[in-house]
């Protein structure tokens, strides 16, 4: 598989998440097993009114979002995998009025898990935050084929 | 958040309102909260804005962990009497069961509190609180 293919499948992936495209997420790049997102800063998602600091939900849901996705970026069908359980560690606030990146990648794949670690950093590379998560393989035909389709854009 | 005529309104009147509506991300995911007695019930209504999977469709994992985290935040200033926002150190999150497409709830507990650390259990149901979809825990510093 191309990093382009893996660059269309995660972006038609991430349009069919509501909360994905509220955050107005996007894809910065693609490899084998590995993935890139952006997460704009916005007022929208401040947690902090005070110091303009973007609340950690808004990270969370950054690298789960990144975490599911590099899956894409790893196997060659695509399956829906659920996540089973995600560890957060803040490590610094996020500084306000900057965007937020995550690059996640899977480190081990079984036949039923999936072991994903993630890095939310900001210009700079000073690290917001890490993640561990563990995702489960239900396998693809738990996924409606439409769906499928509409991720692969029918067959690449 | 640190608004102390409003922290006090809040703990005053049992009114979560006003305080909600000062931190933009509650307003986000539509994040509510209501006190019975000395316990707070955080809800998350149905809101089309959080889904995640469509063909379900359920609530993005990542709101349902910052609902939790911001349910868990509150719970810790007001348990506390402490006029500032907690600063969170970790967090993390067991899913149960798909979040579907409707109103949730999530109540919390100090599991401990020490001088500059404390522990924090969260739990999120939507049927029935015998069955929750997640459970949490996460670490805060008490700033001083």
């Amino acid at each position: 598989m191309t990093d382009d293919i893996r660059l269309n499948r995660v972006r038609r992936f991430l349009e069919t998440l509501n909360q994905a495209r509220e955050l107005g997420l996007t894809v910065e790049a693609t490899g084998d097993g590995v993935l890139t997102m952006c997460l704009p800063y916005s007022d929208r998602i401040i947690g902090n009114p005070d110091t303009g600091v973007i609340h950690g939900g808004a990270i969370t849901t950054l690298m789960d979002t990144t975490s599911g996705s590099v899956i894409i970026c790893a196997l060659q069908d695509f399956e829906l995998c659920p996540t089973l359980d995600l560890r957060v560690d803040y490590m610094r606030p996020a500084e306000p009025h900057k965007p937020v990146f995550a690059r996640a990648e899977t480190y081990k794949i079984t036949r039923n898990i999936i072991f994903t670690r993630c890095e939310a950093y900001q210009e700079g590379g000073e690290t917001i935050a890490n993640c561990v998560g563990t995702f489960m393989r239900i396998g693809k035909e738990a996924t409606p084929k439409g769906y499928r389709d509409l991720i692969t854009g029918g067959e690449e | 958040m640190t608004d102390p005529e409003i922290l006090r309104h809040t703990r005053e009147s049992g009114d979560f309102s006003r305080l909600l509506e000062s931190v933009p991300y509650a307003r986000f995911i539509g994040l509510e909260c209501d006190r019975f007695g000395d316990d707070l019930i955080f809800r998350l209504p149905k809101k089309e804005e959080n889904l995640g999977n469509p063909i379900l469709p359920a609530i993005h994992g990542g709101v349902i962990g910052g609902f939790m985290e911001m349910s868990a935040a509150i719970y810790l200033m007001m348990s506390q009497d402490s006029m500032r926002m907690p600063r969170i150190v970790d967090f993390s999150l067991d899913y149960l069961r798909a979040g579907l497409d409707r109103e949730t709830y999530a109540e919390c507990r100090l599991t401990r509190q020490g001088n500059r650390v404390a522990n924090v259990m969260i739990t999120a149901w939507q049927k029935s609180r015998s069955q929750p979809i997640a459970t949490a825990r996460a670490h805060f510093l008490l700033e001083d």
